[in-house]
């Protein structure tokens, strides 16, 4: 075991600096899907909440049927899916195929996926929102969006923050699924490692070490922006426990 | 019912149901008549379901010591059960199964004593990993939830026991753990569909689950999205029918009197 630790150095023949471009490519996917899933979550939690019945039964069938699925089937459907009409398009408007690169497929089909879970998130936040504060503001004469961006998001926020955390370490751990449609992250990088020197508890673990490191710091990292969000609230009951 | 005759919903479903069907005509099912395949499909079912019911077996099992060490039990039992829910809550579970089944395979056969027992011939196949892997993963996110649970129970109960001069273990099977149970069902059940979303991970070690089995039907035939479409369906039906188990589980718990 003792000597398989140089492996892990930065420079060749260590792998290090591999494992390093892959926890960038990871991050990069993780944090573009978690922001498409937020503009997402948050449309479709104001639709939910605002919008028609049309909208809001075809904004069940998408929460409902993403979350009803395994991820992996989503990304591979979403991946084909979503590559195939795309070029159908430009066929028919006489422009040549293209090939989305990986990180483009891998963070808009992850972001769909997040967009399911925020959207349940937001709303039930949005909804616990006062809405006395709501009515408020609108008989001051406050336009929609003012309403939207002075009253609900700010108060809503502190509410949404926990759940949120918990969606970003999901999606920071689903990256992972990206390895298997063939994208060079982390967990395929340290496969890869692990298979041409055969340490692979140490690649493995050095890799699990990374991830747990990411999620000790967002868990962090979310509790204080969720004080700074709490901030002008009136001080909450603690639970009975 | 009312719910269901409004026009836009019955808008919804036609063309939800042409959608379907065009999926149905349009695509190519001949697979589904070769016996081959069938054989190979209804194998992949049944081992996706057994992973799934023996893995949150397995994995509850564990979870109900890890929960009441963490919520009542001693610093060097709560340290340790905190920091394994910690570690398999913090890493993706794909890692976690590549871990036991290239770590410990490569591992095994170089011990000669493990080569030589009886066990040897299960443990050079990969479906023993892959239930360790989504066990030990069930057994971490639920170790959590029953944490919460037991901690919620009423200590006012728990001291009334105690006065009463119960034994420590009667208090566990008597009072503490059937309402921890109680409250925790709806969660589990959520957690089990998380749980059988989770199966599909195995088939990168070679389990031939529902997965793939798909996969290999992808593979032989050229064909892209049919096979996709029948597993989405397949884990639509059996989501279902965890869903409604847990609500028929749920049901059955005596109602408060008083």
């Amino acid at each position: 075991m003792e000597s398989t630790f140089g492996l892990l150095a930065l420079s060749p023949p260590g792998w290090g600096g591999t494992l390093l471009i892959a926890l960038w490519a990871s991050i990069r996917i993780a944090v573009g899907a978690f922001g498409i899933g937020l503009v997402i979550g948050l449309a479709g939690a104001y639709g939910k909440i605002y919008g028609g019945p049309v909208l809001r039964d075809c904004l069940s069938v998408y929460t409902t049927m993403v979350r009803a699925l395994p991820e992996l089937i989503l990304i591979l459907l979403l991946y084909f899916g979503l590559t195939d009409l795309l070029n159908r398009a430009l066929m028919a408007l006489d422009f040549g195929r293209i090939q989305i690169s990986g990180v483009v497929a891998g963070i808009i089909v992850l972001g769909v996926v997040q967009g399911a879970y925020a959207t349940e998130i937001l709303r039930g936040a949005i909804l616990a929102v006062p809405s006395g504060q709501i009515e408020a503001a609108k008989a001051m004469g406050m336009p929609a969006r003012k309403v939207a961006s002075r009253i609900t998001l700010p108060t809503m926020l502190g509410l949404a923050l926990p759940g949120l955390s918990n969606l970003w370490l999901i999606a920071t751990k689903d990256t992972a699924l990206m390895a298997i449609v063939g994208f060079n992250e982390l967990t395929l990088a340290t496969r890869q490692a692990a298979s041409t020197t055969k340490a692979f508890f140490t690649f493995f673990i050095a890799a699990g070490l990374i991830y747990l490191v990411i999620t000790l710091l967002s868990t962090w990292g979310f509790a204080r922006l969720e004080r700074w969000a709490r901030r002008g609230d009136p001080p909450r009951q603690t639970g009975g426990r | 019912m009312k719910a269901l005759l409004q026009p836009h919903r019955i808008i919804m479903m036609l063309i939800a149901a042409g959608l379907v069907l065009w999926i149905c005509l349009a695509g190519r099912w001949d697979w589904l008549g070769e016996p081959k395949y069938q054989t190979l499909i209804l194998q992949g079912i049944w081992r996706t379901i057994w992973l799934m019911a023996l893995s949150v077996l397995i994995g509850f099992t564990l979870a109900v010591p890890l929960g009441l060490a963490q919520a009542s039990g001693p610093w060097y039992l709560a340290v340790p059960a905190r920091a394994f829910c910690t570690v398999i809550r913090g890493t993706p579970l794909l890692l976690q199964i590549w871990l036991w089944y290239y770590g410990l395979g490569s591992l095994f056969p170089g011990i000669p004593w493990i080569r030589e027992s009886e066990l040897w011939p299960i443990l050079r196949q990969a479906w023993p990993y892959a239930l360790l892997a989504l066990s030990l993963s069930y057994a971490g996110y639920e170790g959590e939830v029953m944490r919460g649970a037991f901690a919620s129970v009423p200590r006012g109960q728990i001291e009334a026991a105690r006065a009463m001069g119960m034994p420590r273990h009667k208090i566990l099977t008597r009072i503490s753990f059937p309402q921890a149970l109680q409250s925790v069902l709806p969660t589990l059940g959520g957690e089990t569909v998380l749980q059988l979303k989770a199966t599909p991970l195995v088939a990168t070690i070679t389990v031939l689950e529902i997965y793939a089995a798909s996969s290999r039907v992808r593979q032989d035939l050229l064909i892209t999205y049919e096979p996709l479409f029948f597993v989405a369906a397949v884990y639509l039906v059996l989501a279902g029918v965890i869903v409604l188990g847990f609500g028929w589980l749920e049901s059955r718990r005596p109602r408060r009197t008083a």
